[in-house]
């Protein structure tokens, strides 16, 4: 669709609140040969379990129906891998149900999970997430990846997926980035920070100290992609547990753990990006329609919208998400995010999806030093940290548990239990990696609201869960 | 000895001949770091998928005869009537009535302009095209939609005008029958088995 009706664009609402109690992780790896997918699941709900103290027969015993993401069955040749993971975690016989939106499906579980609470059908639900994508050869997962693609237009064209995507980047590139040395840096940059807080976090795969040269002399995969542009390819679970406020209240009773109030919103496009067809820019609470009236003057090229540099479901999931909670200017309202940077470039243009600056203006968020946690100009508190976990580039994409391993993130900030977690020498001693010995506490004091961003693919879904502490609200009726 | 496997369609249903699968043993996977202790195993799958084209198949049957063909909604109570497809669209993605199919061989030759490009240096298991693919995204005149393809000959650019060329010897009947070159392109420069109608 190019236009919406009204009652498209009717703002969500949830029928009643809905809490986030606890969440939990596996270790995130490029293969874990050790593990079936089942062990990490347990993993994942045994430490959300311990989170509230509670053992998971305990946890378990609230639990009245669970979503389970997972998006490639064929990686593991197991259809029906929910069934699987609901049994060895001793859920029969509850209600239960797979959910698949490619690199969205965490994310997605976690927004039928919060309906599943909202509407009264249960009062407390699992969502948990899992992929493995180590038991086949890269070139084999490429093929299968490029299967999520469209298969008579695209996959044949190189069973690559990269190509499909990359042409978005290249458009921005050129576009806004006017292909300039400096843009070229920023994005590089955003790659250093990951793989840099990714360092401090023991559940990341990919930590590194590395510098912008390095980003950029790093192989090319797709110019002007390189390796160190990308994000990884993982193995792992996270889980999270929603409830209604009465259950969620009994459950944290005297944990550490202030259950949160959690939204997510959702927005869709085109699996072919190739059939964006040209429209108005839906516009964000903290945005007019004159500010976009000369785009196409600043940055010749990028008057097509979305054409190939937005994300519409990235646009869509804020625009639902905003409203629905009662932000206005997220650089304002919100305290820390975690965004779907599958690539450098994609962290960038959904900057600007979601309202962080303005279409063609994503790099300021980062040249400004807002996305760090420290800001590296000023050397205060960055003003909206984004990615402390590392991200994709440096904590992991174990696609299905992505969605819900960032909320996990954004929550451990509100409930201020970062350090405890991350700084944790028992779990750095688990996971078999070394803490270092510059390990820095990324806590954002104060953090009262987050926003997580989960993201498929070439944009065909997109969420925005939305997190806040319910003693600081934006909107009594949310 | 084995046989592709090759399909028909005879009274409305798929007649199917040859081998369609191969079966070969799994292997134990050990583990070199501990006393090559069994980790797990392979599953070796090989096989052959039956898929309809069904209403784009008129797509795919014309690419090797020169012809690019598209879609465009002619339904008069459509709000977007008159919007023309390509990629193929069979119905209007507004009005959901089935669309009329159009020849736009022309328009792509004639106007036919790089939107966006990738140079890829890899590709993925069962690629059959030349490496680095260079994928372009296509733009016409009067098409509301983009086409992704892949330039044959000459370094992409944003902007660059770009010819069809089709593949007529050998087609594999998929969305690799359709190329592209650099306007101006002499027919001894296009790949093995390509022409410019
Ligand atoms: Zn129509």
């Amino acid at each position: 669709m190019i236009t919406f009706s009204e009652r498209q664009l009717r703002v969500p609402r949830l029928l009643r609140p809905v809490y986030l109690v606890t969440a939990g992780q596996s270790k995130f790896a490029r293969a874990i040969p050790e593990k079936k997918t089942e062990e990490l699941a347990i993993d994942a709900f045994t430490m959300a379990a311990r989170l509230i103290e509670k053992s998971p027969a305990e946890l378990k015993r609230y639990i009245h129906t669970a979503y389970y993401g997972h998006f490639a069955d064929h990686f593991g040749d197991q259809l029906l891998g929910e069934a699987v993971i609901h049994d060895r975690l001793g859920l029969d016989p509850l209600g239960n149900v797979g959910i698949k939106t490619g690199g969205a499906t965490g994310g997605s579980t976690l927004w039928e999970a919060v309906k599943a609470v909202a509407s009264g059908y249960s009062d407390c639900v699992l969502a948990m997430g899992w992929e493995r994508m180590d038991e086949v050869p890269t070139d084999e997962g490429n093929h299968l990846i490029s299967c999520a693609a469209d298969k008579d237009w695209e996959t044949p064209l190189g069973h690559i997926y990269t190509g499909y995507y990359a042409v978005m980047a290249q458009k921005y590139w050129q576009v806004f980035g006017k292909q300039e040395e400096s843009f070229r840096r920023t994005m590089a940059e955003i790659s250093v920070k990951h793989h840099g807080y990714a360092r401090f976090n023991p559940f990341a795969q990919a930590p590194m100290k590395i510098t912008v040269d390095d980003v950029l002399q790093s192989p090319v995969v797709a110019y002007p992609l390189r390796a160190l542009d990308c994000c990884l390819m993982s193995v792992g679970a996270a889980c999270a547990i929603v409830c209604d406020e009465e259950t969620a209240l009994e459950l944290t009773k005297n944990t550490t753990n202030k259950p949160l109030r959690i939204w997510v919103a959702a927005g869709s496009h085109t699996l072919r990006p190739a059939c964006r067809r040209n429209m108005d820019i839906p516009l964000l609470p903290n945005e007019t329609q004159d500010q976009y009236a000369d785009l196409g003057e600043r940055f010749p090229g990028g008057d097509r919208y979305p054409g190939f540099t937005g994300f519409l479901a990235a646009r869509m999931a804020a625009w639902y998400g905003y409203r629905m909670t009662g932000i206005v200017d997220p650089m304002e309202d919100l305290d820390v995010i975690e965004l779907h940077d599958a690539f450098t470039i994609s962290d960038m243009q959904t900057y600007e999806d979601i309202g962080l600056r303005p279409y063609g203006e994503g790099r300021d968020f980062v040249e400004s030093g807002d996305c760090y946690h420290i800001n590296p100009h000023t050397g205060q508190p960055g003003r909206l940290p984004s990615n402390l976990s590392g991200g994709l580039i440096g904590c992991m994409h174990a696609v299905g548990a992505t969605g819900i391993m960032q909320t996990f993130e954004i929550a451990t900030h509100l409930w201020n239990r970062w350090s405890e977690i991350h700084g944790d020498p028992d779990l750095w001693r688990e996971f078999g990696r070394e803490k270092p010995q510059d390990w820095t506490d990324l806590q954002v004091r104060g953090a009262k609201r987050g926003l997580a961003i989960s993201h498929a693919g070439v944009g065909s879904h997109v969420t925005a869960t939305i997190l806040m502490d319910p003693d600081h609200l934006l909107k009594d009726n949310a | 000895m084995s046989v592709f496997g090759t399909v028909s369609v005879k009274n409305g249903r798929y007649r199917i001949k040859g081998d369609f699968h191969h079966i070969t043993p799994s292997t134990p996977i050990r583990n070199q770091d501990y006393p090559w202790g069994l980790v797990g195993v392979t599953n070796p799958r090989d096989m052959t998928y039956i898929h309809t084209y069904g209403g784009e198949a008129v797509f795919f049957e014309n690419l090797c005869k020169g012809k690019i063909h598209g879609t465009r909604c002619d339904n008069p109570d459509c709000t977007f009537k008159g919007t023309v497809y390509l990629p193929f669209r069979i119905h209007c993605p507004d009005c959901l009535a089935k669309n009329t199919v159009i020849d736009l061989t022309d328009v792509c030759r004639k106007t036919a302009v790089i939107h966006t490009y990738m140079v890829c240096e890899r590709s993925g298991a069962f690629n059959t095209l030349d490496r680095p693919i260079r994928f372009i995204n296509v733009e016409f005149e009067g098409i509301s939609t983009i086409l992704m393809s892949y330039l044959s000959t000459g370094t992409p650019e944003i902007g660059m005008r770009v010819v069809p060329i089709f593949r007529t010897q050998d087609p594999t009947y998929t969305i690799t029958d359709l190329s592209w070159v650099p306007t101006g392109t002499p027919q001894e420069a296009l790949p093995k088995g390509f022409s410019f109608e």
